[in-house]
């Protein structure tokens, strides 16, 4: 049984059999459904970057839609206006810069903590978010619309295809499993130990030689390239950005993504970005207040199962058999 | 290499305008073990956390193995060979008792590995049978232990070692202490805190009576020991 705030090391058949009815699921053949799925694959990303932050690290950020969008600006920018632009180029350079602003930013956000922290990673993407919204450089409010999606070719093979939608969610899916193996990967890891220990006790892990400020550094700056890897894929899906990728309110939602999924456990942050995404188009089908119902439902699930959809498992069983809740 | 392993001269720490250390006086030499006693309150944690570096002293000089330390990063004084286990214990809830051990693994000051995982299971048979338990489902006396192992995992100079006993069932304590010795024996320095004072003045060599933020007894354990009235009228309650 995984305890609350214990990564869930031990479902992989849970994984497994997701992992199979994510990669069956186009045999529906539903064009809506696979964008919207798509679309949802790449916020789960999204939401675990956030995770190896909040869930992990203890660090609480109100601004990671910084990185995000800014991934997805630098294939909108590179992307000429009667050529497509070269994905093996464009990717790395994406998650690089997302890396490089997440890193600068780093360097100043992770001396502070709790509240400060959340103010100061706020006021940094607010600066992100004007400087695409407010410059020739960003094109301003009205976005960028791209003529091209990338190219993925090999010589004269091409790769990918992404104007073929499932192209888009079979990259997705298998970026999803890429960073979800790496992110458990690393959480067994000493480093992921080390970040685990400041969550729980910061002081502590200095006492015991730990140069805490390294770590957070390393762990913000990783979030923001895989938060970049996400926001690239959301451009390459949409063919389209805006500054609103970078804006607090979406800052905000993969926040309550991670809540409601239940934070630490990776898992529980891609299942928030599901159970999110699939409440949000519920409610927008039945009601134009459908963020009232949202509202709603979430603060209830936050009062009722605080360790988040992820910890349903345990608690259905110790429901069933009387074990321990968890 | 010098001698003293941890030192501080004069040293003063305020804790908001409260004035805690009045120019204390403190050392370890290599392997001795040195008591540190006095009341509540009289400042024993706030001069262990000021030479640390957990606590930034507003006058005086710390020294670590010779090299000035004085409110210096604490991950800087714990890679100098210092190990400290905090009053009220300090494990981690959320990492496996196998985690607590491993994350800690580090060679000493000069480069020797002599405590390692299965060494510390060794010391503690308690462990090694919870190793894959999380953290916050062991008992107390399992905690401390978890905490000590996790110290000794550094391969320190210096064990220190605040309240190591406190709130623990007597057979447990009396297992605290005979690790306390044992590790005494393989030339690791400690400075130990507790209540118990007859427990300290028999494993250590040295103690240091502190009132009020100032030192009023420096002097070897027998000496202590000869002197029932010093110990009344200073720890006494």
């Amino acid at each position: 049984m995984a305890l609350p705030g214990e990564p869930a090391t031990r479902r992989p058949w849970a994984i497994l059999a997701a992992g199979l009815a994510l990669a069956l699921f186009p045999l529906l053949d539903s064009p809506f459904y696979l964008e919207l799925i798509t679309k949802v694959m790449i916020l789960a990303i999204f939401a675990m970057s956030l995770d190896l932050l909040v869930g992990i690290t203890g660090l609480v950020s109100l601004g990671h839609a910084a990185y995000f969008g800014i991934g997805a600006y630098v294939l909108a920018l590179r992307t000429p206006r009667y050529d497509p632009a070269s994905f093996w180029t464009t990717l790395p350079l994406a998650v690089g810069l997302s890396a490089l602003a997440a890193f600068l930013v780093g360097i100043f956000v992770v001396r502070v903590k709790s509240t400060y922290f959340i103010m100061a990673t706020l006021a940094f993407a607010q600066m992100f978010y004007f400087l695409f919204h407010d410059t020739e450089f960003g094109r301003g409010s009205d976005g960028i619309t791209m003529n091209f999606k990338p190219a993925a070719a090999i010589g004269d093979l091409q790769v990918f295809d992404f104007g073929n939608p499932r192209t888009t969610y079979f990259v997705a899916l298998g970026a999803l499993a890429l960073v979800l193996g790496f992110l458990r990967f690393l959480l067994g890891s000493p480093f992921g130990r080390a970040l685990r220990g400041i969550k729980a006790n910061e002081q502590r892990m200095r006492s015991l030689g730990f140069r805490t400020y390294h770590y957070k550094l390393a762990s913000f700056t990783l979030a923001g390239a895989l938060a970049g890897l996400a926001g690239y894929l959301s451009a390459l899906q949409y063919g389209y950005v805006n500054p609103e990728l970078l804006s607090w309110h979406q800052s905000g939602n993969v926040l309550l993504m991670v809540i409601l999924g239940g934070p630490g456990t990776f898992t529980g942050a891609a299942l928030g970005a599901f159970g999110f995404a699939l409440l949000q188009e519920v409610f927008q089908a039945a009601t134009l207040r459908w963020q009232l119902l949202l509202g709603a439902t979430i603060v209830l699930l936050v009062l009722f199962v605080p360790g988040g959809l992820a910890s349903l498992r345990a608690r259905f069983r110790a429901a069933l058999v009387g074990g321990p809740r968890p | 290499m010098s001698d003293s392993l941890l030192e501080a001269r004069d040293l003063h720490a305020y804790y908001g305008t409260s004035h805690v250390l009045h120019g204390v006086d403190f050392r370890v030499a290599r392997g001795e073990a040195v008591g540190l006693m006095g009341r509540n309150g009289m400042g024993k944690t706030t001069l262990l956390r000021a030479m640390l570096g957990l606590v930034k002293p507003r006058g005086g000089r710390v020294w670590v193995q010779g090299t000035p330390m004085t409110g210096a990063e604490p991950y800087r004084v714990a890679r100098r060979g210092i190990a400290y286990v905090p009053e009220g214990r300090g494990i981690f809830p959320n990492l496996t008792v196998r985690e607590n051990l491993v994350m800690a693994a580090r060679p000493g000051l000069d480069g020797r590995r002599a405590w390692t995982l299965d060494r510390v299971m060794g010391t503690f048979p308690r462990l090694g049978e919870r190793l894959e338990h999380g953290g916050a489902q062991l008992s107390g006396g399992e905690q401390q232990m978890l905490t000590i192992g996790r110290a000794l995992m550094t391969n320190p100079d210096l064990l220190i070692l605040d309240e190591a006993t406190e709130g623990l069932a007597p057979q447990i304590a009396a297992e605290i202490w005979r690790i306390i010795r044992d590790v005494k024996g393989h030339g690791i320095a400690t400075v130990i805190v507790d209540k118990n004072h007859a427990a300290v003045t028999s494993v250590t060599d040295r103690n240091v009576i502190l009132v009020k933020g100032r030192v009023v007894f420096t002097g070897d354990s027998s000496s202590l020991r000869a002197d029932p009235e010093l110990l009344q009228k200073h720890l006494g309650v």
